[in-house]
């Protein structure tokens, strides 16, 4: 592994050959988790097994980028696999036991599919959330700590420390390996789509920004999201999430203007949007629906088909989508969907109904800048200029992303700027 | 795998086991033992402490010399304590988990891996 080369600084994100680049991420993004997964069935030792598949990538990716990727990577990966596991086996006191194994171990069979597994190692509530993201990252998606450190603006030791950590973890404490009985899956599940949904929203919340070599989180987490509903397609909530990932990313094009500027959803070029995309996660949610057990994920995820569906601004279906956070309401009893609700409710009901429900949360947003700038609006619609604009200068003393403070600079400069910034 | 669980709580678990009537501890302790029963073949050693209050602590001089030092008081300070302990052996952190979950008495229930001669 590559050392981190200085300490607290982010790390500089190479620029190679694109193509070379993508072809070699996706290759690897294919065969990591199947030969991790293979080799810790082999071995029944995940933290040897992350250790000699990250060695085998790291040359591979040295290998590859200067001879080709070969015809069967994976053949590759494997003997490269099976010979480094051997140099490190010869270390361990029972040894002979796991040669004889890995000697006897015939190829990854691509089916059963192992990953699954994996990932429920991975995302184990016994590691920390953060601990989670780089571990998943690292030996499902088979990025190096250095393309992880890239994504996440941290030093690359910080990401070294957190996976070693994790993975000393998995085998001191028994984390198992393999996919929860069936009384705690739903609970499991739930974590491993709670992993997937922060690695969307990390990638949505810095995609578009200055550096457009950084690695596409967004495209990651959309390649679990469909890994999984592969692998559990009787699992309503895993589709919900896949839907949720591609409405988004299907409306990627029209976030950002041609100057980087943040473009409001009112306000998008509904044109540049990928209709074929919104159409295919539309059915995709339908065939979630069909499994009729409602979840958080599916809801959102109708929430945005709404949005995505409607062919105007002004045509959103408002009171669909009030209900539909009413039911969100139900699963995710938090403040931020109320807030979010409040937006929905002041399209049905007017502004003085949806500031009304913000009183009711009493200071629990007080720190969120979004609670700010959504009353700024509603106050602004109500004729109360002096509070709205008290409320937006709140709402900038919260916030550090870039684009949403130009947003909200132009509102305080421009009294008929853009609107609510969400 | 071994895994000691440790039974612990704060000072405000510890009123409230207080303030439990004789009634209510006769079914808080049933309740305990029934768990016990339930979970006797994959459970060790066990005890209960007694309180905080019944602690001494000895530690090595400050100086580094031979001395110790005796202390009236538990090492961990604060307002959290162990109340109890149970050696268990479990295939994995999953079962262990799945233990401690159903765990009849209040408070946190920490599980620590025991190091064992592979």
């Amino acid at each position: 592994m590559a050392g981190a080369r200085h300490g607290g600084d982010p790390p500089a994100c190479d620029v190679t050959v694109a193509a070379t680049e993508q072809a070699l991420a996706e290759v690897f993004r294919e065969e990591a988790g199947r030969l991790a997964a293979s080799l810790v069935r082999v071995l029944g030792d995940f933290t040897l097994a992350e250790e000699v598949v990250q060695d085998c990538l790291l040359v591979a990716w040295e290998r590859w980028r200067a001879d080709g990727i070969p015809a069967s990577p994976s053949g590759w990966l494997w003997t490269a696999a099976r010979r480094r596991a051997v140099d490190v086996v010869r270390r361990d006191a029972r040894y002979r036991a796991k040669l004889a194994l890995l000697a006897a171990a015939p190829p990854p069979d691509p089916d059963p599919d192992d990953r699954l597994a994996l990932l429920f190692t991975c995302c184990h509530p016994a590691l920390s959330a953060q601990a989670q993201v780089a571990l998943t990252l690292r030996t499902v998606c088979g990025l190096s700590t250095r393309q992880i450190a890239c994504a996440f603006l941290v030093s690359e030791q910080a990401i070294v420390q957190r996976v070693t950590r994790a993975r000393r973890k998995i085998g001191a404490a028994g984390i198992p390996y393999r996919v929860p009985d069936a009384d705690q899956l739903a609970p499991r599940l739930a974590a491993v789509l709670s992993v997937i949904y922060l690695l969307f929203n990390e990638g949505y919340l810095t995609s578009g920004g200055a550096e457009p070599q950084q690695r596409d989180l967004t495209d990651d987490a959309e390649w679990l999201a469909s890994l999984l509903a592969r692998l559990m397609p009787a699992e309503p909530e895993v589709l919900g999430l896949l839907a949720l990932i591609r409405l988004h990313r299907a409306r990627a094009r029209a976030r950002f203007d041609a100057a980087q500027r943040l473009v409001l959803l009112a306000d998008q070029d509904r044109a540049l949007w990928d209709h074929a995309a919104i159409d295919a996660a539309a059915g995709l949610l339908a065939r979630a629906a069909r499994l009729r057990k409602p979840g958080p994920y599916q809801i959102q995820a109708a929430i945005v088909a709404c949005h995505a569906e409607a062919p105007s601004s002004a045509q959103t279906d408002w009171p669909q989508i009030l209900l539909l956070y009413d039911a969100l309401l139900v699963h995710l009893p938090s403040p931020v969907v109320v807030l979010h609700r409040a937006i929905a409710l002041g399209q049905v009901a007017g502004p003085a109904a949806a500031l009304a429900s913000l009183d009711e949360l009493g200071g629990t947003l007080d720190s969120y800048h979004l609670f700010h700038a959504t009353r700024a609006q509603l106050l602004r619609e109500l004729g109360r200029p002096g509070q709205a604009r008290h409320a937006d200068e709140q709402a900038l003393g919260l916030t550090a992303n870039p684009a949403e403070r130009a947003l909200l600079e132009q509102r305080l400069t421009s009294p008929a700027g853009p609107g609510p910034a969400i | 795998m071994k895994y000691l669980l440790m039974f612990c709580g704060n000072d405000e678990d510890a009123m409230a086991f207080a303030a439990l009537t004789a009634d209510e501890l006769k079914e808080r302790y049933a309740l305990v033992g029934r768990w016990f029963a339930e979970n006797r073949g994959r459970i060790g050693s066990t005890g209960q402490l007694q309180g905080p209050q019944t602690a001494t602590s000895v530690r090595p001089a400050a100086d580094g010399g031979d001395g110790a030092v005796v202390t009236d008081g538990p090492f961990l300070e604060g307002k959290e304590q162990i109340g109890g302990y149970a050696e268990i052996e479990v295939a994995d952190l999953d079962e262990a988990l799945g233990m401690a979950k159903t765990w009849p008495g209040r408070g946190t229930v920490e599980i620590r891996p025991l190091v064992t001669s592979r």
